[in-house]
């Protein structure tokens, strides 16, 4: 059995930890504690597997790419189909985990921070389904880029504040989230959607994903009587991707890569590839990469994919790169564009414009292997919200 | 001992409180900045806090945060203050602590940077957003350097939380008078006073309240618990009205004084 992280400081060896404002920790130290015994209260798992399975449509599929494997020859591709869960995305596995862990701790406001905008459409949606109060928190900048996403959480009944402060992004979202909870945190529940953020909130989202890689690992064993030999996800802060990881990290042969983006490039400023460029610093709470300029300050993040563009990324795969249990490679806008189209025309499945990173790997691991190898791609979301920009592209 | 203790001794002695006043470095520039610590010094204040920059404070209001934006915007670093800081010490003797996010000290180095604070003649450290327990290593060094490390209370603190930051604070005790961020808000006065009586049963440090204080009434009611006074956003909006102009410091003075006088 593999040591079991975090820490109870909350650390995955160097990384994570808890850097908040004092009027935070009472809060988060109450939250670590009734999660711990939530998460083994059989009647909220029985609540939480209904939801899952009845609201969302859990279990997804996972899908062998025909198509997609013939045309890259040395690679049978399975897709775990987080794309069709509802909302479209992976992110509600995470916001129905969360919203029953408030209404537990008798909150009666949800607030979220949202970057592509599919997890703050995943906490309207949430909110809405068990009638709580809903702000969410979106840089002016994704507000425009992802204008149907805001026009989907207002119609859940949520309130979307355009963050104007810093980049306009994630991250300025993030700030402002946080700045609304230490002063609302009496009856206010905040739902990070990543595996970033003060400890517990790296390892409640990843458990609250994980049933991604639990669901895809049963499933590929049932089809293949085998484990496959590459789990290949998309990484912003780092939620599918952990979710898709964690279940598989105690079986040695399998490969994990991470795929950040690296916007216009990795040898210009304008890049989110966070782990293969950043340093170590801390921000949003947690200790972990982050791109910072000589003097500590953050720098921001580029990349055509709304939900990637954030300069941290989650503690515990800050962990798995240092300790080389996975792999974090990039890929720029431009291919990510071409991932896109490459599903699109052989799959008749668009990914959303942060999986197509993901996708977009795929090409440059079959030049890697050496004979035919497996890999299952988390599917994280699907493109409809991308429709917009991308026309803009193509 | 150092400056901040030694003052706090003073004005037991003299049974006065303290006045602590918060500006941020650099803004807007870092020579108005030694200009504007005499002209603190010179309307009464006690202790000062110079706000290091940062691009992504949480525990600060929109006031601060655009002060952080102007003063990075005309190219603070962590060097460049504690240069500032070592001229203003040839001229100053008056307590001084910087108030900064963890990341800045981190990315410094923490080693480097109290070595680089003592070499100043920087007194005193508060950092919002490292709670004691995070802050072991930073601690050890402090005391290791007699630099003093402000921790917080907050409302929302437990006994058990009162307990072990007033036991870890050094120089005083930093009381967040509202859930929230900094910025101008009415404090409710009665409410903050039973709390600083309450955290006053823990620890026999000074107990300084800050968050929200704007005006020399909330001063005078707040100063009845209170060993301190701490006013920032209120202070950064004034400079932030007549930055660039010749009456900054005329200004910054006259309503600093008026504050002050509430305490004496």
């Amino acid at each position: 059995m593999t040591k079991r992280l975090p820490n109870t400081r909350g650390y995955y060896g160097p990384f994570g930890g808890r850097f908040a404002p004092e009027t935070l920790m009472a809060v988060l130290s109450q939250l670590e504690k009734q999660y711990a015994a939530i998460k083994k209260d059989k009647a909220f798992r029985k609540e939480l597997e209904f939801y899952l399975k009845e609201y969302a449509g859990r279990p997804t599929r996972l899908y062998l790419a025909k198509g997609l494997s013939a045309h890259l020859k040395k690679l049978k591709v399975y897709l775990k189909r987080e794309d069709l869960l509802h909302t479209g995305a992976h992110k509600i596995n995470n916001t129905l985990g969360q919203i029953l862990v408030a209404r537990r701790m008798g909150k009666t406001r949800i607030i979220a921070e949202t970057g592509a905008g599919q997890h703050g459409v995943a906490t309207a949606t949430c909110a809405a389904l068990f009638g709580l109060k809903c702000v969410v928190y979106m840089g002016s900048e994704d507000v425009q880029r992802q204008s149907l996403n805001v026009l989907r959480m207002k119609l859940m009944g949520a309130t979307v504040i355009p963050v104007e402060s810093g980049s306009k992004t994630l991250k300025d979202a993030m700030n402002e989230a946080v700045r609304d909870w230490v002063t609302n945190v009496a009856d206010t529940f905040y739902i990070i959607g990543s595996v970033a953020g003060f400890h517990p909130y790296p390892a409640m989202v990843r458990d609250f994903q994980s049933v991604i890689g639990r669901e895809a690992r049963r499933q590929f064993l049932a089809l293949n009587k085998r484990l496959p030999d590459y789990l290949l996800a998309c990484v912003g802060g780092g939620s599918n991707a952990m979710g898709l990881f964690h279940p598989f990290y105690a079986d040695a042969s399998v490969k994990m890569i991470g795929v950040e983006a690296a916007g216009h490039g990795v040898h210009t400023q304008q890049h989110a590839a966070t782990l293969n460029l950043g340093t170590t610093g801390v921000l949003h709470g947690s200790k972990s990469k982050l791109l910072q300029n000589s003097d500590g300050q953050v720098q921001v993040a580029h990349s055509i994919a709304a939900g990637l563009d954030y300069p941290g990324v989650g503690p515990e795969h800050a962990y798995y790169q240092a300790s080389g249990r996975a792999q974090y490679v990039t890929v720029t806008d431009v291919d990510a564009i071409e991932g896109l189209k490459l599903l699109s025309r052989l799959e008749g499945i668009i990914p959303a414009m942060e999986t197509a990173h993901a996708i977009a790997y795929l090409p440059r691991l079959a030049r890697r292997v050496k004979k035919t190898a497996t890999v299952i791609v988390c599917l994280s979301g699907r493109g409809d919200k991308d429709m917009n920009q991308i026309s803009q592209l193509i | 001992m150092n400056r901040i203790e030694q003052k706090f001794q003073e004005l037991k002695q003299q049974k006065r409180k303290a006045f602590i006043a918060f500006i941020t470095a650099g803004d807007p520039d870092l020579s108005s900045t030694g200009k504007l610590v005499r002209a603190l010094e010179e309307a009464g204040v006690d202790i000062i806090e110079l706000g290091v920059p940062f691009s992504d404070p949480l525990a600060d209001g929109p006031i601060i945060q655009a002060s952080y934006h102007r003063a990075l915007n005309h190219g603070t670093t962590v060097k460049k203050i504690l240069e500032t800081v070592k001229r203003l010490r040839r001229t100053t003797s008056i307590p001084l602590a910087l108030m900064s996010s963890y990341n800045p000290i981190f990315h410094f180095g923490e080693q480097k940077f109290i070595e680089s604070c003592v070499e100043a003649g920087v007194d005193g450290l508060i950092v919002p957003d490292l709670p004691p327990e995070e802050a072991v290593k930073l601690r050890r060094l402090a005391r290791e350097y007699d630099v003093a490390t402000v921790f917080f209370v907050a409302p929302t603190s437990t006994d058990d939380r009162i307990k072990s930051n007033t036991m870890a604070a050094n120089g005083f005790v930093y009381y967040v008078s509202l859930t929230g961020t900094t910025g101008v808000q009415k404090a409710v006065a009665s409410a903050v006073i039973r709390h600083v009586r309450h955290i006053k049963r823990f620890t026999p440090k000074p107990v300084c309240v800050g968050f929200g204080i704007s005006t020399p009434q909330q001063v005078r009611a707040i100063a009845r618990a209170a060993d301190g006074i701490i006013v920032g956003s209120a202070i950064v909006k004034t400079i932030e009205a007549h930055r660039g102009r010749r009456d900054l410091l005329p200004s910054v003075k006259r309503y600093v004084s008026s504050l002050v006088k509430a305490l004496r």
